[in-house]
């Protein structure tokens, strides 16, 4: 994940959306979550539609169905607990099925499942489409505080440390003897977390040093931010997106 | 995959709430951003970069608890206030949160308000309350900085949980009615226990840093004569 890799979730491609500048994708993602949590859970049909445009921007994104579905199992947990409040729930009280549910319970547990699964959707996207790297120059660009964005940096470059780090270590720990076979390898994980943090920094910080004696001072060289920044027509294209979701949001509000 | 506390999701807690918590939160960070700028020197930025990869990673660790749904994972607030200090601290585990709910829908963007208020300020904030305080307390060897570290992360881990249990009063979708107490009692319960694995973790990361090289660690630089720094450059230039 070091300068120019991409992360797990990004799908190299050259759709029209991953050619946007990220700035103008983050922004976008942003305000159409916003506008998606504003809508009263009442009105079903927005929700439709905010499908529908998820539905349309996976396609200009030329990313699947099936990629998207399998990797939005990560709102499993929140699932699970909407489908617990129906029963735990106050108030009003109908029979399904033989089972007595709270109103107000179904109605948490739908606003919990619609919300939350396009939220996820969204972000998704933003993911399949933006590299890590592109998603710092936009929050830079953003006017993200540069000490924010240098953390940000620091971090995504250090991931890969540390996962070398826990390689070497574990390889170094299997040619002495060690045979670390599933749950059994955590104790002696767990044992050396100490050392493995102490061997990343070292290594870190001559990442660091390098960087400074080749002139880093706090913020990444114009090169590396790759396209130069949004075009007022891209902003104006990707607005698209969150000004439907705000109408959408705002005649739902209207029509309650 | 997240937890139910930790990691709030769209739709859990109505939008005024989540716009109070967001502008609070951001107000926070504002100050954070101003004292940290301070903090992060040489040594403290690559640190901090460190912290965070630290916390990204330890964060997909998840122990499932007893009923499924249930999960909770580690923070990384009571380590990131003893090796970065608390504006730093806040910042990293922010920085964490903001990346985690962009790229990886794990937590609701319009939520982030919360996930950052819980996780990176109240998390945070309790643990320095109490490293502050327990370094005072305790005998200046290994053994206290370890009590230290373990008893903070595992308080932070509590008060954070909490967090999520008051915002739920505040602004939950659902009326829970009676059951708030059990919820907040359910969260105690379960993030006590992750607390413990949490307080293990901190404990052995910063008493083994604190070894080999005590200049890393924020919380011990007060209370000695500075040693002098290993020779490091300055940002752009020789010294």
């Amino acid at each position: 994940m070091g300068a120019g890799h991409a992360h797990v979730l990004y799908r190299e491609s050259a759709s029209p959306v991953h050619r946007l500048a990220p700035e103008v994708k983050i922004a976008a993602m942003v305000l159409f979550t916003v506008a998606v949590v504003a809508t009263p859970r009442e009105a079903y049909w927005a929700f439709g539609a905010y499908a529908l445009l998820v539905v349309a921007v996976a396609a200009l994104a030329w990313v699947g169905p099936r990629w998207l579905l399998s990797r939005a199992l990560i709102e499993l947990p929140f699932v699970l607990f909407a489908f617990a409040l129906p029963f735990f729930g106050t108030g009003e009280r109908v029979e399904v099925a033989g089972l007595s549910l709270s109103v107000d319970g179904l109605h948490g547990a739908w606003n919990i499942l619609a919300k939350g699964t396009l939220g996820v959707l969204a972000s998704l996207l933003l993911a399949a489409t933006t590299t890590t790297r592109d998603l710092i120059v936009g929050l830079d660009r953003l006017r993200c505080p540069q000490i924010l964005t240098q953390i940000a940096t620091f971090m995504l470059r250090y991931l890969d440390v540390l996962v070398g780090e826990a390689r070497r270590m574990r390889v170094a720990r299997v040619s002495r003897g060690d045979d670390p076979r599933f749950l059994w390898q955590l104790r002696g994980f767990a044992a050396g977390v100490g050392a493995l943090f102490l061997r990343a920094f070292e290594r870190g910080e001559r990442v660091y040093l390098a960087m400074v004696s080749r002139g880093y001072t706090g913020r990444m060289p114009a090169v590396w931010q790759g396209a130069g920044a949004a075009t007022a027509g891209q902003w104006a294209v990707a607005a698209t997106v969150p000004l439907a979701a705000a109408t959408i949001a705002a005649v739902a509000v209207v029509l309650r | 995959m997240d937890t139910l506390a930790m990691h709030i999701s769209n739709g859990i807690i109505d939008g005024p709430v989540a716009a109070i918590f967001a502008a609070f939160a951001l107000a926070v960070l504002t100050l954070c951003v101003l004292r940290g700028r301070r903090d992060l020197d040489d040594r403290l930025a690559p640190m901090a970069g460190l912290v965070a990869a630290f916390i990204f990673a330890v964060q997909m660790l998840n122990f499932p608890i007893f009923t499924a749904g249930v999960s909770g994972h580690l923070l990384g607030g009571a380590l990131a206030a003893l090796l970065v200090g608390p504006w730093v601290g806040a910042l990293c585990v922010a920085v964490v949160l903001v990346v985690q709910a962009l790229v990886f829908g794990d937590g609701g963007v319009a939520m982030l308000g919360l996930n950052i208020t819980n996780m990176a300020i109240l998390g945070t904030a309790a643990a320095y309350l109490l490293i502050a305080l327990l370094l005072r307390v305790l005998p200046r060897t290994p053994a206290g900085l370890g009590v230290t570290a373990f008893v903070s992360a595992l308080v932070s881990v509590v008060v954070a949980s909490q967090g999520f249990v008051l915002q739920y009063w505040l602004g939950g979708t659902v009326d829970l009615g009676g059951n708030l107490a059990g919820l907040a009692g359910t969260m105690a319960g379960v993030h006590l226990l992750i607390g413990i694995g949490e307080g293990l973790i901190t404990a052995t990361t910063v008493v083994t840093v604190a070894k080999v090289r005590p200049d890393l660690v924020y919380a011990l630089r007060a209370r000695k004569p500075v040693v002098p720094a290993p020779a490091v450059p300055a940002t752009g230039g020789v010294r």
